[in-house]
């Protein structure tokens, strides 16, 4: 089964010309992700390695069913992007453009709310389900297919976790990035649920980090809502406050956001906090044999 | 992005909400000349990116031009300590001249995002309890605030002026250039991409006006490509020059006070390895992400940043070889490490593809590097090394 990126996935990908765009496309081709059709304006017309490619995101949903959008465009024209990806009835909007500004993510959110669009990212490494493919730009080579999902906030965090897993060999349902902006499509809640309800994830990893309430909300939902054994790193215990680590919303603001705040709240909520993130699969792995 | 208070208040005037009037000076004779153009009492205040300057001594009242130019040559220059600055304090290089003015009472008013998960709007933050830091307020009486939200699609609506104006306390007259004031602070925080808009403490004066008699504005960095306006306001001095340097070059970095420097791909890794080092018993001299690709070119400019600092002892470099392979990497490390004549010892923890390839690299290069394994180890490594 897995989450949200599945047999049924006919990807498009916004940008598909650029040089991220294009890379990136052929990166997933050879993950086996069955790209239908590119969009860059100006551009309909020719084709990328035989995937053609349109002026409009309502020309590749009409003529190849396209139902999930990869975007890579410039943050400049990203909002438009998006909002073109819900207009054309985009059920998955995955974003790795970095640098949009958060005024823009509020209009964004409004745009989301009573479509039939989810969106993962900006900011974002995007979703892999191993088996199916890949939305985004995590490496082909850190997935192995099984039964535990990956949530995070971060990119090459997220790499290490997944190759950790991997190298234990223990294998991912999917892996999806949620991105390290202030205001992103989906939270760890939207993601969680799914990974509670999918029959194939048995265990769940997720990767926070400092800045705003997101794993607070999280372990509250958590406590409430789900059954399957969580472990859990936050990225950040070391930052100063006031400053804005990397990702535009890794920031400790007024004293809120701190890692220990997280790991008290997740602690509490009953999730295996783990404060070494080098024994994050071995925890998993006492996890899951403590299942059979 | 920060920027000094005697910017703020121009962006207030352009968008019609009252402050005291002022000039900026650099020189105490220029600080004379403005207090004259004031006709009449002054207050002299340092210009510097932190809060608490009055306790500091950073601000002065001044009854004529005199008094304005021998304040300003007081505090002009000086290192002012507050409770932000850090012990070592801010280099005062200009002061704000303005009109003093009686104050009746000291309100707060703010403007910031709300980015909890189904909110994600603008919120106006008010209390009674002005002048006063609101992190203080916060803690000690949470209920003197009060917040409003701004629905996104409605945008703002005078209801919303209505309920500030009630928690405030504020008489009918003041009602009306309240609302004015609310409105126009919302269109500035969307129309310039503010992160946080500040009015502490907004005055009543004596006659009933309201005024921003100190205000802090913060602007969104990822706003700031369509505001050329905005980005001409920065002032490097306010920054560390390593930083400085470092956004010159592309590299996102932020120096911090340990010794063990470290260069890693990626922001929640970059994070993840100063955690190791500090669990290890050491302290991170940095944060820096050398970014996702970690070409050649990016790691000799990271290199350049971390040995400019002078208590970096030895540096831990952890990449993580995704999109681009390991043995490439190394190659990158090598060629940058032997342009700059790399003279600290290095703890290089790489992972990925083609990982063999890259440690037998490194080993084989006559280079100091120590190749490590695992996250923990690497960062144990490093920390050894600095004793």
């Amino acid at each position: 089964m897995a989450i949200m990126l599945d047999e049924q996935s006919r990807v498009v990908v916004q940008g598909i010309t650029g040089s991220e765009g294009s890379f990136h496309t052929r990166e997933s081709v050879r993950l086996g992700t069955r790209v239908v059709a590119g969009v860059t304006p100006g551009k309909g017309g020719t084709a990328l390695d035989g995937i053609p490619v349109y002026d409009r995101v309502g020309d590749a949903v009409e003529r190849q069913q396209a139902n999930v959008s990869g975007i890579y465009t410039p943050a400049a024209f990203t909002p438009d992007a998006i909002f073109e990806a819900i207009e054309a009835g985009i059920g998955l909007i995955v974003c790795m453009t970095e640098g949009i500004p958060v005024a823009e993510m509020i209009r964004v959110k409004q745009a989301l709310k009573g479509s039939g669009a989810r969106m993962i990212g900006p900011n974002c490494p995007g979703i892999t389900t191993p088996g199916v493919g890949k939305v985004g730009f995590m490496p082909n080579f850190i997935h192995k297919q099984g039964n535990v999902g990956v949530v995070s906030r971060s990119g090459t965090l997220t790499y290490e976790m997944i190759w950790q897993l991997t190298g234990l060999g223990i294998g991912q349902s999917t892996s999806v990035g949620i991105g390290g902006d202030p205001i992103v499509g989906s939270s760890f809640i939207d993601i969680l649920e799914r990974f509670q309800t999918d029959p194939q994830t048995e265990a769940i990893v997720m990767i926070g980090e400092i800045g705003g309430t997101a794993e607070e909300e999280a372990a509250e939902f958590i406590r409430g809502r789900v059954t399957k054994p969580v472990v859990s790193f936050i990225a950040g215990r070391t930052a100063p406050p006031g400053r804005r680590m990397g990702h535009a919303g890794a920031i400790i603001s007024g004293g809120k956001g701190t890692a220990e705040e997280k790991f008290k709240a997740l602690e509490r909520a009953g999730v295996l906090v783990e404060k070494n993130p080098a024994e994050i699969g071995r925890r998993v792995q006492e996890i899951l044999k403590a299942k059979k | 992005m920060k920027i000094h208070e005697y910017q703020a208040k121009q962006i207030l005037g352009e968008y019609g909400i009252p402050a005291p009037r002022g000039k900026a000076a650099s020189t105490p004779d220029e600080a004379r000349e403005a207090a004259e153009a004031l006709h009449g009492k002054t207050v002299v205040k340092a210009q510097i990116h932190a809060g608490g300057r009055g306790k500091g001594g950073g601000i002065k009242p001044a009854a004529s031009p005199d008094e304005a130019c021998a304040a300003a040559r007081s505090i002009l220059g000086m290192q002012l300590v507050t409770h932000q600055t850090g012990p070592e304090g801010k280099k005062v290089r200009k002061v704000l001249v303005e009109e003093a003015s009686a104050v009746r009472k000291e309100l707060y008013l703010s403007l910031v995002v709300d980015r909890s998960r189904g909110k994600e709007c603008v919120v106006f933050m008010a209390s009674e309890a002005g002048g006063m830091d609101i992190e203080q307020v916060a803690a000690t009486a949470p209920d003197k605030i009060v917040k409003c939200a701004v629905h996104p699609a409605v945008g703002f609506s005078p209801f919303q002026a209505r309920k500030l104006s009630a928690t405030l306390g504020l008489n009918a007259e003041q009602q009306k250039p309240f609302a004015e004031i609310v409105r126009n602070l919302y269109r500035l925080f969307l129309e310039k991409d503010c992160s946080l808009l500040e009015i502490n403490p907004l005055a009543i004066t004596e006659e009933g006006r309201l005024l921003a008699l100190d205000t802090k504005i913060n602007f969104d960095d990822d706003g700031l490509y369509r505001h050329p306006e905005i980005r001409e306001l920065r002032d490097p001095d306010e920054e560390e020059p390593l930083e400085v340097a470092a956004r010159n070059a592309a590299v996102n970095y932020i120096k911090l006070d340990g010794n063990v420097g470290c260069m890693v791909n990626g922001a929640g890794l970059a994070m993840t390895t100063m955690d190791m080092i500090k669990m290890a018993g050491g302290e991170p001299a940095n944060f820096l992400d050398v970014g996702g690709g970690a070409s050649a070119e990016q790691i000799e400019k990271a290199f350049r940043i971390l040995t400019s600092d002078p208590n970096v002892k030895c540096i831990l470099v952890n990449i993580f070889g995704g999109i681009l392979r390991c043995d490439r990497v190394s190659a990158g490390l090598i060629q940058a490490a032997k342009n700059i004549e790399m003279r600290l010892p290095m703890v290089v923890r790489l992972q990925g593809t083609n990982v063999e390839e890259g440690r037998r690299m490194l080993q084989e290069s006559g280079l100091r590097f120590t190749v490590a394994d695992g996250l923990y180890e690497a960062a144990e490594k490093a920390v050894a090394l600095v004793g």
